[in-house]
């Protein structure tokens, strides 16, 4: 087995006070040196995706950061100055336009030649909906049923161009068949959504999708993160999520190395102390996931003891692999490049 | 006819380039075009751009595939990315030009795209614009989870709120909001962030924003429409308009005297706003490969295909299997003139009346009907050496017809490399076009004045 290796890049850090232990003046945060360097270091270091958090709402609180630049911004900035890195942004399904969010995501996936992913998450908030003017929606199962929505709609959509609908065929004068263009016609209880896309299908036809374990539907996205705090409870989330059609499952790891502090408890696996004990952790959870997402305390202190002590063992030891140049996200995480679920029959096909 | 009131000696040119994607001026057809698609295209047309010390890169905004008759319409480039994002893309990969993006107000929410905007000017150190439009028709919003339907008149409310909306929370964060020490008590000051509330007729928003004011103070804001509405939008609110007036001089010089009232009416600086007319222009070094180029130009953009498709679009039916080199429509156009062809300039006008006017061109010139859609729908701008073309457009620029111009290249990703190499020299030679960047950011190069929020209100004290 081997393992995929992520890391959460957003902010100073998973810890509070991260902030005051930051390789830079905490103006600098919000820019985008800041945000280049950083992913620069991952994937320097070799790992396989970045991921980025978002929200409408200020991140933190209690003197902490309070400002934070969207996930899909961030993500894109950096596309076409990294290589092999995948870049992975949250975007909300609870209130957010599936429509944009499909365009933004298929952007991201062509500035970055096919390293495009999406965090799937719930905005839970109420303040989110007071944000945008909209009714807060609260209750579980509504939160739930935005949320299959709207992956259904971004995925629909990506799907809504066939791969070869751009023909350019200078005897008819047309740019595109229309015939590989499709009509999503989504009707869910709340929306509706006509397609086909704006965007022409995306690289990878269809970008990683992940989604948190205990939310979403497994057999929805390709990637379902577990949070558990146990091993053992890891191990069992692991498997369940495997048996609902999860096509891989990665772990969600909070970690301060040498002397970083540990941030407070999140009710995710949690590592404090040095990079061997670290790989020992991670030797350990091996068998039961296909890969950790690093949450580090503070990033400017946790990226570079990763990048010198922890990624480089676990290359050497086969226990992961870095990304090659040219390779799709999809392709590093082993994942097929999907069809399209409205191709349209061929006239070569189709029975005469 | 030339008013010399506002004649600027000194004045230079300033170039945007138009990206436009989605439209049929942009010819695919040749071998030199390359994806439409791939950000290959946009990374070549964007250094080009900023090795030519342009000002602006602009994309416009696709909601939904253009349909005529009931179908997509497949004759012109379909498809095209979504704006802010990949200027963020293209932010990371160069360092001056300033990065426009086409977003409209109506299926758009202000706390979303206020952010998304401000969040491109910060990681791009103060270059982002926004050019703000609507969208009236019910058929872009099914695509949309409010659906719907604004009439012309609430579209403009909509977009003023919106855009009053957006300023609040580009101004929520004092100047000087963030601690610049990590030994600070806090990150932000505690009264550095102010929250945003507003309930008006359009938008129930409270928010409390999550970005700092940028090295521009906030978005360069541009305006496209050319309605009165539109115009007295841009003479409140805009910093830049984005015109159609780039082929025609004196329609130029009227259009910009009409700015001008308008800003003086809104209580503005008369050279508060910048003009900046969409326009083309094709370069040869002689007359008659000057005369050649734009016969091929006009061929490329107007195929037989295309053609029909825009006297179609008028027409209200399919014309495809006519002669486009024989003559207008015997019969006159359905009447319907909303339902036919979605998200065409022509929406909404009487399509009767408009044969009329291309059956009485036809007729005076002895016209085709090819010829007649390229009389009525082209908007050819400058054709000419690069010495002819850079005198016409210092001309311009010096009589106050315009500030600038924002081309569209015919060819992508290479249509922009000769008004680089031939024009932008010309120009430089006649003291009418920088020699450098002198600012880093997009208000530095367009030479505008702060925000206009930060000038109506009185400095926010320091706090912390």
């Amino acid at each position: 087995m081997s393992l995929h290796l992520g890391i959460e890049l957003d902010g100073e850090g998973a810890h509070p006070e991260a902030w005051r232990r930051a390789g830079h003046s905490p103006d600098r945060l919000l820019t985008g040196r800041t945000v280049a360097d950083r992913v620069a270091a991952a994937e320097n270091a070799g790992f396989t995706f970045a991921t980025f958090e978002d929200s409408l709402l200020p991140p933190g609180a209690d003197g902490g950061p309070v400002g934070r630049i969207d996930a899909v911004n961030r993500a894109a900035f950096v596309a076409a100055t990294t290589s092999t890195l995948g870049l992975v942004p949250v975007v909300g399904t609870t209130y957010a336009e599936p429509f944009h969010t499909s365009s933004q995501l298929a952007t991201l996936d062509y500035a970055s030649r096919g390293r495009g992913g999406w965090i799937a998450s719930r905005d839970t908030d109420p303040r989110v909906a007071s944000a945008l003017g909209r009714s807060a929606v609260t209750v579980p199962a509504d939160l739930a049923r935005e949320e299959r929505d709207a992956i259904t709609v971004v995925r629909d959509l990506w799907d809504s161009w066939e791969d070869d609908a751009v023909i350019r065929d200078y005897a008819t004068g047309r740019f595109v068949d229309r015939d590989r263009l499709h009509y999503i016609d989504f009707q869910g209880d709340t929306y509706s959504v006509k397609g086909p896309a704006i965007v022409p299908r995306p690289p990878q036809g269809q970008l990683v999708v992940f989604g948190r374990g205990g939310e979403v539907d497994p057999s929805q996205v390709d990637v379902v993160l577990v949070s558990e705090a146990t091993l053992d409870d890891i191990a069992d989330a692991a498997a369940r999520t495997k048996d609902r059609g999860a096509a891989l499952v990665f772990v969600e790891l909070d970690v301060a190395l040498g002397s970083s502090t540990p941030a407070p408890p999140s009710g995710r696996l949690s590592f404090a102390g040095e990079a061997s004990g670290l790989l020992e952790l991670l030797r350990a959870l091996d068998p039961h996931v296909d890969g950790v997402r690093l949450h580090p305390a503070v990033v400017d202190h946790d990226l570079p003891v990763l990048a010198r002590y922890v990624v480089p063992a676990l290359l050497r030891e086969g226990l992961a692999h870095r990304p090659v140049t040219g390779a799709t996200l999809r392709g590093t995480l082993g994942l097929a490049r999907p069809d399209t679920r409205f191709q349209a029959p061929r006239l070569e096909d189709s029975p005469r | 006819m030339t008013d010399n009131s506002h004649a600027r000696p000194g004045a230079q040119v300033h170039f945007g380039v138009f990206f436009q994607g989605v439209n049929h001026t942009t010819i695919w057809s040749d071998p030199s075009s390359g994806s439409q698609i791939d950000f290959e295209t946009f990374r070549r047309v964007a250094l080009t751009a900023e090795r030519g010390l342009f000002d602006a890169f602009f994309l416009g905004e696709g909601l939904r595939l253009r349909e005529q008759g009931g179908k997509i319409l497949d004759l012109d480039i379909v498809g095209r990315p979504d704006a802010i994002t990949q200027l963020a893309a293209l932010a990371g990969i160069t360092r001056h030009i300033g990065l426009v993006a086409t977003q409209n107000t109506t299926y758009n929410e202000p706390a979303d795209l206020a952010r998304r905007l401000s969040g491109l000017d910060l990681l791009s150190g103060g270059r982002a614009g926004w050019n703000a439009v609507t969208t009236d028709n019910a058929w872009t919003g099914e695509n949309f989870r409010r659906g719907g339907y604004l009439d012309h008149a609430d579209r403009y409310e909509r977009a003023g709120q919106f855009l009053d909306t957006a300023r609040a929370i580009w101004d929520a964060w004092a100047d000087d909001a963030v601690a610049t020490s990590t030994d600070a008590p806090t990150w932000a000051a505690p009264d550095g962030v102010q929250q945003v509330t507003r309930r008006t007729s359009q938008f129930d928003v409270a928010i409390t924003p999550t970005l700092p004011r940028s090295a521009q103070g906030h978005p360069v804001i541009f305006q496209a429409g050319d309605s009165p509405a539109g115009r007295d939008f841009a003479a409140g609110r805009a910093d830049v308009i984005f015109s159609r007036h780039g082929t025609h001089f004196d329609e130029a010089l009227a259009f910009a005297e009409d700015i001008r009232a308008r800003l003086r009416r809104a209580g503005r600086p008369e050279d508060d706003v910048k003009i900046l007319p969409g326009t083309q222009i094709v370069l040869a070094e002689t007359a008659s490969e000057v005369e050649e180029k734009v016969r091929w130009v006009l061929e490329g953009q107007y195929t037989g295909q295309t053609a029909l498709s825009l006297v179609g679009q008028v027409w209200g039916r399919d014309l495809s299997d006519r002669d486009p080199d024989g003559p207008l429509p015997e019969f006159d156009p359905v009447p319907a003139p909303i339902s036919v062809t979605r998200g065409a300039a022509r929406d909404g006008k009487d399509p009767l009346a408009i044969a009329r006017e291309w059956r009485a061109l036809a007729e005076a010139q002895n016209l085709s009907l090819r010829q007649v859609a390229i009389a009525t729908t082209q908007r050819s701008g400058f054709a000419g050496t690069p010495g002819q073309v850079a005198d016409e457009l210092t001309r311009w620029v010096r009589s106050g017809a315009t500030d600038g111009f924002n081309i569209s290249p015919y060819l992508v990703p290479t249509g922009l490399d000769d008004i680089v190499d031939l024009l932008v020299p010309e120009l430089q030679e006649r003291g009418s076009y920088r020699t450098e960047y002198e600012g880093s950011t997009l208000r530095e190069h367009l030479g505008l004045r702060p925000p206009l929020s930060r000038r109506e209100l009185p400095p926010r004290q320091a706090t912390g």
